[in-house]
This record gives structure tokens, C-alpha cells and sequence, in this order.
């Protein structure tokens, strides 16, 4: 295979960086089992980034699994779907963890429901083809793509077929899937990897073509041997090369990864395409096959439920729109001294306060914390010791932008470049005095006036 | 229904479950030296072959001042903070760290009240007044160390380390530094790594400041940067002068001899008085070596190590400016 022993230019790891432990043993064995169907889901109509989706559908129509509810009328923008059959009802309002209220629709289940294996096979299942793909035309997979409502699963959500269509002025020429799953605790990416790695390729194949990619590469963080294996497996003989990087936090962000593989520099307030890249979580590639070659929209996602405060850590297959409650319940409900429910992973998700919100699109995990886990050490005076500055994956300098923050001095916070942050959380997790650094540095962000 | 209604009453008013909500990162790191207290004590243990050396050496001599110069520091700390209304303060530790380095960094010889005054001053004006911990511009120890020199010379100078008719051997000879200031006379370098003659209480050990300031930088509590680069600039500025003939001293016993290694493992390494950028943190280091050599040379005072490490001090906010990192992907674009 001359293909997986082509070079790459990244050193395969990026400077600075911190280990938290990554916990991840509590859920990497379980494989994924399709949750029981819910009575209802709600489904909220902005799970992505852009303009919120606008309803085709009447109050009580009756819609089958998968049937369109919003469409997308911008262009940054993605449709929503039914994720089980049954009957619309009013439109309501979520709160998402992000704190973000938007507006939901919800699907009571009535009829009979495609669950258990035979979901599973619809889904992931079947047979995926590496070759002949070339009969989609990049129009036709981005079409594909967006009327599927796929957007970016590994939180961020932003609209794929937005990635995926071709700008004159910036040419790509590298897919690159990212398969790092840095976040401690999650395992749904690896189990993806391991147990589905057919669609994966499929979906990197059709969106390298989409976008006209020299190459597609597939980073993989080194301590997820298995899922390394698994796809150089599934991608033998297409090209695709699988790159095991350093296992470091936050491997899994694009500012990191890329030059990782690519040894490229993503310019600051600037994207990976400017840099001809394009990054897509390996789940949405497995969407995107879905999309192109089945023609069925996005309308479950894998998820992993971790963390000691959980009874049974278990990685589900959930319909968008099911409650954490209910999540939670399937894996034998939360144990006692369960004491913060997160949205995602530790070190960037969102605690929640209400367990009947929705899992979105974006939601990769539900991790739950015990007091154990959780910091309530007393905040103490910063002693300058620079740790913060020795873990920042973006070599800025957090104590002094956290200060600037704290007292709305906005010219020192310029000075030390307090946009260019992305708040992946090192700095608080290195520091010895217990400072909300990022916390600090997150509020500067949002009350900074932008002139 | 009645049993229900007294274990009500027996546990009234639980809370309904809920849950914390709060910003991420949910994790902190732990292990290492993962909080300021630790921090201190790793700098307590550090410190300890400089204490059996300057013991072995100074015998009660190093006990006594060790012990008025922290308990000097702890009450100043505890008055201090009474004052300010703050509590607790104390339990940080870091104030017996400013005590025990200012203790090492004056003679045998000092009379009672000159450490006490010191360690006063080091606790209050280099460092209370400031705001407390993580606030104050320059070394408290050195602070103090300055003060006492300023007001009691001769308890400090060099006439203060040379005495007759003691228990101690070491003192009846005067420091290497003086030495070879006035008299233009070189050591011989084993005893300056060993540490078996005279000068400030935990100056003498080459090899004892080596042990603790190595264990210090494997922590990563102090910075490996600091030592390094005054290390690396007082050998080659020293070496350069004595090739050149200024000194009698080469570069080895430039870095042996004084307090050099003491203060660039243990007083220049204190995060709140030095730069918090590794660039920022080598020109610190190199700031310090040069300045050292130059009071060694050319002033009037045989040791420079602790006006070099107030002088760096003011010097840091200004490092700090100027060695701000480039950031992954450059600066923040300006808007148009």
C-alpha cells in the first residue's frame, strides 16, 4: 500500500497542550446500542450554526421517520428532520445547553417505529461502496448533503454542505477527518471508528470529491490503536491515509490538528480553508455517506453517556430531539453522588441545569461528574509562575488576558491578543492557583466592544 | 403514610436534588506542585541541602538565624494581615520561604535584631505593601537583605564574615569574594563546591545549591530557563574576564564562588518577581549574570547577586511587554 506509507508533512503532535486523564476506559468497550424509541422528541430548529431552519410542517401532520420539518432557506443554514414517526405538535421553546432559546418542534410518537437492529443496520449497517463513487457530481453531493440537514457532529455543528462547496477563490486540496476524540470520556467517535469504519470511508471519499481533494487524511489520536486498525482496514486500497497523532488535549481542535498532520498554520480569525483544508468529524463523514449514497438525512446520532456519576457508561444510537433525562435512565440513571451533568466532554462542554433539554445534532456526549471530579478549591492571588503561557496550545499569555478581562482594560487585552483565544480551557486546568482563567478570558470575549 | 410523615420530620428541609451548573473546564490538573502551598513547601524541600550545609559549616550559628528570620517573617505576615483584615494568608507558607532565604542570605555573624528587622521588612514592605502575595514588584527577601545593608553596614559588610577566636574555623579566613577583591587572591575550587569556608550563611555550597535547584527545576516549580541563562552568561561573561585579566576569578569560581548559585536557583526563580514568557524569562536570566559580573568587577562591593536580582525586578513588567508571544496564526486581524 504506497498510499499509507506517503509522508506527512505535520509532525504529528503541536506544541504546548495539557494531559488531563482521559477516563476513557469507563465507556470505550461498550459498543453501540440503539436506544429504546422515545414517546416524544423535541426538536429544536437552530442546532447549528447560522440561521435557524423554517418549519413545511402543520401543527398535528402526521410525518414518518426521517420526513422533512424545517428547511433551510439561508445558505448558512441547515433542515431539520423527523427522528421518529408520529405526530407534530405545537412549536415550543428549548433552552440548549449552550444557553441559547430557540424555537422547537415536537414529534409524539404514533405508529409503528424502524428500532433495535433494524435501525441499526438502516444507519450504519449494509454495505458501503469505496469505488464507483464518481458517478456523484460534486453539485450532487452537495445537494445531497444539504438536503439532508448534515452539519458538523463533533460540537460545533456548523452546516456541512457549506464546507463542502467549492469557492473559486480558495481552492482545497486536503480532506482532512478528524477522528481525534481529545475530550476525556467520550468514546463515541472511537466506537464509530471501530464498529461502523464502512461509512466513514464511503462519506470521506464523496466529500473529498465534493471539494476536489488531492488528498484525504484521517487523524487519529495514537491512544485508540483499535480504531486506527479498523479503518486502515475499511480505507484499504482508496487512498485514504490514517495519521495516529500524539494523544494531548485539544488535539481534537482544527487549529491543533492540522498543523499536527499538515504541518500548515491556520492563520488567526482566519478557517482551515484558508489554508486549503477542510476538517469534518469522522461521525459527519459517516453522514454525509448516508446523505449521498441512501439518501436519508441526519436524524440519529451516536452519543456517549460516561463519567462515575453514571450507573452504566454506555454509547448509544439516539434519535435528535431525546431528552438527557432519558439517556441517562437507559443507562441505569445517575448514581448518588452525581453532582454536575455536562454537555460534552469536560473540558469544553456545558453543565446543565434541566435534564429535559434536547440532544442536538452537535451532542457528542453527556458526561457525568462527581464531586470527586469537580474543583471547589478557593481561588488564590496568581503567583505568575507562567504555567498557563507553558500550556497554551496558542502561545498567548492567559494570566495577563484573564486580568485585562477582570478589570475591562480592553487595550491590554488587545495587546495581549484576547480574540485569537478559543477558550479550549488549558490554561484553567494547569493553573496551580485555581484561577477561572478561561472563564475570565470568555467573559472579556463577550462583553469587548467590537468596533 | 405516618412513616412518611416522620422521616420528614426527622430530616427537614433536604434540598431538591440538583445540580451546580457552572463554566468550563469542569477538570483541574492535579499531581505535581498543583497549588501555591505546594509550591512553597517544594521550594521548603529544595532548600534543605542548603540548610545540612550551611548547618555543617555554621553549625547553631545558621540555626539561629534561620529560626529569627522566620519567625521575624511569620509575625510580620500575621500582623500584616490582621491589619488588612485578611486571614489565612500565613497558612501559605510563603512567608517561612521569604524567612529561610533571607536567613541564608546573611553572614553568621548578623546580631539578632538585624535579621528580625529584616524580616520584617522583607514581609511588610516587600510584600504587604504591594498587596500581598503575587503582587509585590521585587524579591521580598532581597528587599529586606537591602534594607538590613542600608542601615546596618557593618553588621553585612565584609569585615561582619571574618572573626577570630570562634568555634568555627571557617571565619577566621576572609570570604573568597573578598578575598579576591582586595587582596587579588584566587580559592581553590573544591572547597567552593563543597562549601567549607566562609560567606553568607547558604552561599558556601556550590554542590548543595546544585542538589536543591536541580530537584526545583525537575518539579517545574521554578523555571529551568532562569538558572540557565544566568549560569550560561556569568561563565562566559566570567571566563571572558578573566582571559582578559579583570579577575583572578575564572569562570568556575565565578559561578562557585559567592552567593551566585544560591540566588539563580532559589531567589531569581521567584515566579512573582520574574517574567512569565520562557524569552521573557532567558533575558531575565541573562540580565541577571551580566549585572552580577559587572558589580563582581568593577564596584565596591565584592557580591552583586542580590542588587542584580532587585535590579532584573523592576526590569520584569517591562520584559513582560516586550516578549509577548506570537500567537498560533499570528496577531488578531484589525477590522477595517
Amino acid at each position: 500500500m504506497p498510499a499509507t506509507l506517503e509522508r506527512v508533512p505535520g509532525k504529528r503532535t503541536f506544541a504546548r497542550g495539557v494531559h488531563p486523564p482521559d477516563c476513557k476506559a469507563l465507556a470505550a468497550d461498550a459498543p453501540i446500542e440503539v436506544v429504546a424509541t422515545p414517546g416524544e422528541v423535541q426538536i429544536p430548529l437552530l442546532q447549528h450554526t447560522g440561521a435557524p431552519a423554517v418549519p413545511v410542517v402543520k401543527n398535528r401532520q402526521a410525518v414518518v421517520l426521517g420526513e422533512l420539518l424545517a428547511r433551510a432557506e439561508a445558505f448558512v443554514s441547515a433542515a431539520v428532520h423527523a427522528s421518529l414517526a408520529g405526530k407534530v405538535g405545537r412549536e415550543t421553546r428549548v433552552t440548549l445547553p449552550n444557553g441559547r432559546h430557540v424555537a422547537a418542534l415536537q414529534v409524539r410518537a404514533d405508529g409503528e417505529q424502524l428500532e433495535g437492529e433494524a435501525l441499526r443496520a438502516e444507519i450504519l449497517g449494509g454495505d458501503w461502496p469505496t469505488s464507483g463513487l464518481d458517478s456523484y457530481t460534486p453539485e450532487q453531493i452537495v445537494q445531497a448533503v444539504r438536503a439532508a440537514g448534515v452539519v458538523g457532529l463533533g460540537g460545533a455543528a456548523f452546516p456541512t454542505h457549506v464546507k463542502l462547496t467549492r469557492n473559486a477563490q480558495r481552492p482545497t486540496d486536503v480532506l482532512l477527518l478528524n477522528g481525534s476524540e481529545c475530550e476525556p470520556y467520550l468514546t463515541a467517535d472511537y466506537r464509530l471508528m471501530v464498529e461502523a469504519p464502512g461509512p466513514i470511508v464511503t462519506g470521506a471519499l464523496l466529500a473529498g470529491r465534493a471539494i476536489g481533494a488531492e488528498r484525504v487524511l484521517v487523524g487519529i489520536e495514537d491512544n485508540k490503536p483499535q480504531a486506527i486498525r479498523a479503518l486502515r482496514q475499511a480505507a484499504a486500497g482508496t487512498g485514504i491515509q490514517i495519521v495516529p497523532v500524539q494523544t494531548k488535549y485539544p488535539m481534537g481542535g482544527e487549529r491543533q490538528l492540522i498543523p499536527a498532520v499538515l504541518g500548515r498554520e491556520v492563520p488567526t480569525g482566519g478557517l482551515p480553508l484558508d489554508v486549503g483544508v477542510v476538517v469534518l468529524n469522522v461521525g459527519t463523514a459517516a453522514a454525509v455517506a448516508r446523505a449521498v449514497v441512501r439518501g436519508r438525512p441526519l436524524t440519529h446520532r451516536v452519543v456517549t453517556v460516561s463519567g462515575p456519576g453514571v450507573v452504566r457508561p454506555r454509547n448509544l444510537l439516539v434519535p435528535i430531539g431525546i431528552s438527557y433525562q432519558e439517556l441517562i435512565d437507559a443507562c441505569g440513571g445517575l448514581r448518588e453522588d452525581a453532582a454536575r451533568v455536562v454537555a460534552g466532554g469536560p473540558m469544553m462542554g456545558f453543565a446543565l441545569g434541566d435534564l429535559e433539554t434536547p440532544v442536538t445534532k452537535g451532542t457528542s456526549g453527556i458526561t457525568v461528574l462527581t464531586q470527586a471530579e469537580l474543583t471547589r478549591d478557593a481561588e488564590q492571588p496568581c503567583v505568575r509562575c507562567g504555567r498557563c503561557v507553558d500550556v497554551c496550545p496558542l502561545h498567548l499569555v492567559p494570566t495577563k488576558i484573564a486580568l485585562a478581562a477582570k478589570h475591562r482594560d480592553w487595550d491590554l487585552a488587545r495587546r495581549y491578543h484576547m480574540l485569537a483565544c478559543m477558550e479550549c480551557g488549558c490554561c484553567a486546568f494547569a493553573c496551580p492557583s485555581r484561577i477561572p482563567l478561561v472563564q475570565l478570558i470568555r467573559m472579556g470575549k463577550a462583553l469587548v466592544p467590537r468596533s | 403514610m405516618t412513616e412518611e410523615v416522620s422521616t420528614q420530620t426527622e430530616a427537614p428541609a433536604r434540598p431538591e436534588p440538583g445540580f451546580y451548573v457552572a463554566p468550563a473546564p469542569h477538570l483541574a490538573g492535579r499531581g505535581g506542585s498543583s497549588s501555591t502551598r505546594w509550591m512553597m513547601v517544594d521550594v521548603l524541600v529544595a532548600l534543605v541541602p542548603v540548610l545540612v550545609a550551611a548547618l555543617w559549616v555554621f553549625q547553631w550559628y545558621a540555626v539561629k538565624q534561620v529560626a529569627i528570620c522566620v519567625i521575624a517573617c511569620l509575625v510580620a505576615e500575621s500582623l500584616c494581615m490582621r491589619w488588612r483584615g485578611r486571614c489565612g494568608s500565613v497558612r501559605d507558607l510563603s512567608a517561612v520561604v521569604t524567612g529561610a532565604i533571607l536567613a541564608l542570605s546573611l553572614p553568621w555573624s548578623a546580631p539578632w535584631y538585624v535579621g528580625a528587622i529584616a524580616g520584617i521588612v522583607a514581609v511588610g514592605l516587600g510584600k504587604v505593601v504591594f498587596g500581598g502575595l503575587g503582587q509585590n514588584l521585587f524579591n521580598p527577601a532581597m528587599v529586606g537583605r537591602a534594607f538590613a545593608l542600608v542601615c546596618f553596614p557593618a553588621a553585612l559588610g565584609a569585615s561582619a564574615y571574618q572573626a577570630d577566636g570562634t568555634v568555627l574555623d571557617v571565619v577566621s579566613r576572609a570570604t573568597p569574594l573578598t578575598l579576591a577583591k582586595q587582596m587579588g587572591e584566587g580559592s581553590p575550587l573544591w572547597p567552593l563546591f563543597i562549601g567549607n569556608l566562609n560567606g553568607s550563611l547558604g552561599e558556601t555550597s556550590a554542590l548543595a545549591c546544585l542538589l536543591g535547584g536541580l530537584y526545583l527545576c525537575l518539579r517545574r516549580t521554578a523555571s529551568w530557563e532562569i538558572p540557565a541563562a544566568i549560569v550560561v552568561t556569568v561563565a562566559v561573561l566570567g571566563g571572558a574576564a578573566h582571559a582578559g585579566g579583570l579577575s583572578v576569578w575564572g569562570a568556575a569560581e565565578h559561578l562557585f564562588g559567592g552567593a551566585l548559585l544560591l540566588g539563580a536557583f532559589y531567589i531569581a526563580t521567584d515566579p512573582v518577581t520574574s517574567p512569565v514568557t520562557k524569552r521573557g524569562k532567558c533575558l531575565f536570566g541573562m540580565g541577571i549574570g551580566a549585572v552580577v559580573v559587572l558589580i563582581r568587577l568593577f564596584s565596591g562591593y565584592p557580591e552583586g547577586v542580590m542588587f542584580a536580582v532587585l535590579l532584573m525586578n523592576a526590569v520584569t513588567p517591562l520584559i513582560n511587554r516586550w516578549t509577548v508571544p506570537r500567537p498560533v496564526g499570528g496577531p488578531v486581524p484589525v477590522r477595517a
